[in-house]
């Protein structure tokens, strides 16, 4: 809840909470949450999202370790899934981050195929684009839509800039970092907000969609690209700047770490916030706000 | 035949379950089998190739200090053949080792390894990149190919440099072979490798010559060359993809 509007919609909530069943002091109106350029882009952003994170544990599982640098000290990486016979001389999943070693049999380092069959495996074939090996065909899927992905980006930013989505819709305003604190409280008392305020995106949202759009995307473009030994002739400052190819590589990993985490909360919130309503929203565009009645609305009390 | 139309519907009904419950993964893997759409996926790598090289231009990959070196270049792939005409060849030496340009060429050359190390060197500290994710750093010394190609004199027509090699790395008879275009074949660290880490290149890093093209990745740089031939095209090798990994389904321009 921001300071500015709280005034106007913040008595209204505490009411709504205190009777659920009412339904008599609030009217529910349909309005346009998104526009159709934005619908199609997020839908297509997440197809590329689905398929370079598939496919990109298909290539991480060619070499499924990680190291810090330029070139591969082999016998440090910073993060491993191997396979080591365990006391009972069958073969385990050892995954190491750093000097910390964890048992993940079953998922990372040794894991079932959809025979049946345990085999070494970095990622389970479950998480990998083709789902048996193949590091030819997971670079094709990689590649075709990284590119899907980027100009799918570009047309976003344009269209952004363009039609002040970004600026109206995302952009921090001086009373969004204000209404950071509040809005934590919000979010941790499960309340959900009404009228307009419903149809703006909170402090804590826009932060975590800027941080994606701004920050994750643009690095996992550029420690991507900067892994190509062609492309090391225009990025090797920036290979430099990151600590070496092999750095790049490992920040790529994290960057889709980051990237599965964001859309696990995000479709964790979808859920919260009611998943037919914000589903619909993002397909049709049509959104079920709860407006405060005007006018005489409790008279009925 | 109203049997066969259920079962046919039972199979049609199973698939769209199939399809639409088993989800994204195994529809991907589906498409993976499916040589039309690998094709269309394939539509990214020329893409990739023209966009990287206006980006980038002749210039140079990255050079490291000799500080940077790594303990061990990883060897990978072949790493000690075992086909007859390299053994004999190892087995003194690399003596009688030649090295021929031919092809599209006005004047078809045979080098020695002595003779090779005759001519103008250059020496290059690189990062080696394998297609599986991995880096090591390397001395390499060798000649430019630029300056093979400039004695043997390209005929018109020339467009493609085909790498033919000693090992046989999938074991049925059929040799290791790499392609690349006059753009790479005469960039300044394209150079046909002699000597690694001031020394003879080892068996398993590709004695007695490795062709070193450093703005591509690993399998892109053939080992144990034999011949260098100058072509009007690569289609005429091997399955036809131009190189050993390519005909598994690797991408030909090798540069990401």
């Amino acid at each position: 809840m921001s300071s500015a509007s709280s005034s106007t919609v913040a008595p209204v909530l505490a009411p709504a909470a205190a009777m659920p069943a009412s339904g008599m002091r609030f009217e529910w109106r349909t309005v346009l949450r998104h526009r159709l350029p934005l619908r199609v882009m997020h839908w297509i952003n997440l197809l590329c999202m689905l398929v370079l994170v598939g496919s990109g544990l298909q290539i991480f599982n060619a070499h499924p370790a990680l190291y810090w640098g330029q070139a591969s000290n082999f016998d440090a990486p910073v993060f491993a899934t191997n396979a080591a016979p365990g006391p009972d001389g069958k073969t385990r999943g050892v995954t190491t981050v750093g000097s910390h070693r964890f048992d993940t049999t079953g998922v990372l380092g040794v894991s079932a195929r959809a025979d049946g069959m345990r085999v070494k495996r970095g990622f389970p074939e479950w998480a990998t684009i083709p789902g048996p090996r193949s590091l030819a065909l997971g670079r094709r899927w990689h590649f075709f839509f990284a590119w899907l992905w980027v100009v799918n980006g570009a047309c976003y930013l344009s269209w952004s800039l363009a039609s002040r989505h970004l600026s109206r819709d995302l952009a921090m305003q001086s009373r969004d970092w204000r209404a950071i604190p509040a809005s934590i409280v919000e979010h941790l008392r499960f309340r959900h907000p009404v009228g307009d305020e419903a149809t703006r995106y909170n402090p804590l949202q826009k932060l975590a969609y800027l941080a994606v759009i701004f920050v994750l995307a643009p690095l996992a473009l550029l420690t991507g690209l900067s892994m190509s030994p062609q492309m090391d002739g225009v990025l090797g400052g920036w290979l430099q700047l990151v600590g070496g190819r092999q750095s790049a590589r490992a920040i790529h990993f994290v960057v889709m770490s980051l990237f599965v985490l964001f859309t696990l909360v995000h479709v964790l919130m979808v859920v919260y916030a009611g998943p037919i309503n914000e589903m619909r929203s993002m397909i049709s565009g049509r959104f079920r706000v709860r407006y405060p009645r005007t006018g005489n609305g409790g008279s009925d009390e | 035949m109203s049997d066969g139309f259920a079962a046919s519907r039972r199979r049609l009904l199973r698939a769209a379950i199939a399809g639409t419950g088993v989800g994204l993964l195994s529809g991907c893997d589906a498409l993976s089998g499916s040589a039309r759409f690998v094709d269309l996926l394939g539509m990214a790598e020329p893409l990739s190739q023209r966009v990287q090289r206006a980006l980038t231009g002749n210039r140079l990959a990255a050079e490291y200090p000799e500080s940077m070196i790594s303990p061990l270049f990883r060897p990978n792939g072949s790493i000690d053949p075992q086909t007859p005409e390299y053994l004999a060849l190892k087995a003194d030496g690399f003596r009688d080792y030649r090295l021929q340009v031919a092809g599209l060429v006005e004047r078809p050359l045979e080098f020695s390894l002595d003779a090779l190390r005759m001519l103008p060197t250059r020496t290059q500290v690189t990062r080696h990149d394998c297609v599986e994710g991995w880096s090591v750093i390397g001395k390499w010394s060798g000649v430019p190919l630029a300056h093979l190609l400039d004695l043997a004199r390209l005929r018109p027509g020339a467009r493609h440099v085909v790498f033919h090699c000693f090992d046989d790395l999938s074991g049925d008879g059929s040799r290791y072979y790499e392609s690349v275009d006059l753009v790479d074949a005469c960039h300044p660290q394209t150079i046909v490798a002699h000597s690694l880490n001031g020394s003879p290149v080892p068996v398993a890093n590709g004695a007695p010559v490795r062709v070193r093209i450093e703005r591509k990745l690993g399998y892109k740089q053939p080992k144990y060359v034999r011949l260098i031939e100058v072509v009007d095209s690569y289609g005429g090798f091997g399955a036809v993809h131009g190189g050993y990994w390519e005909d598994q389904g690797y991408d030909w321009y090798g540069g990401i």
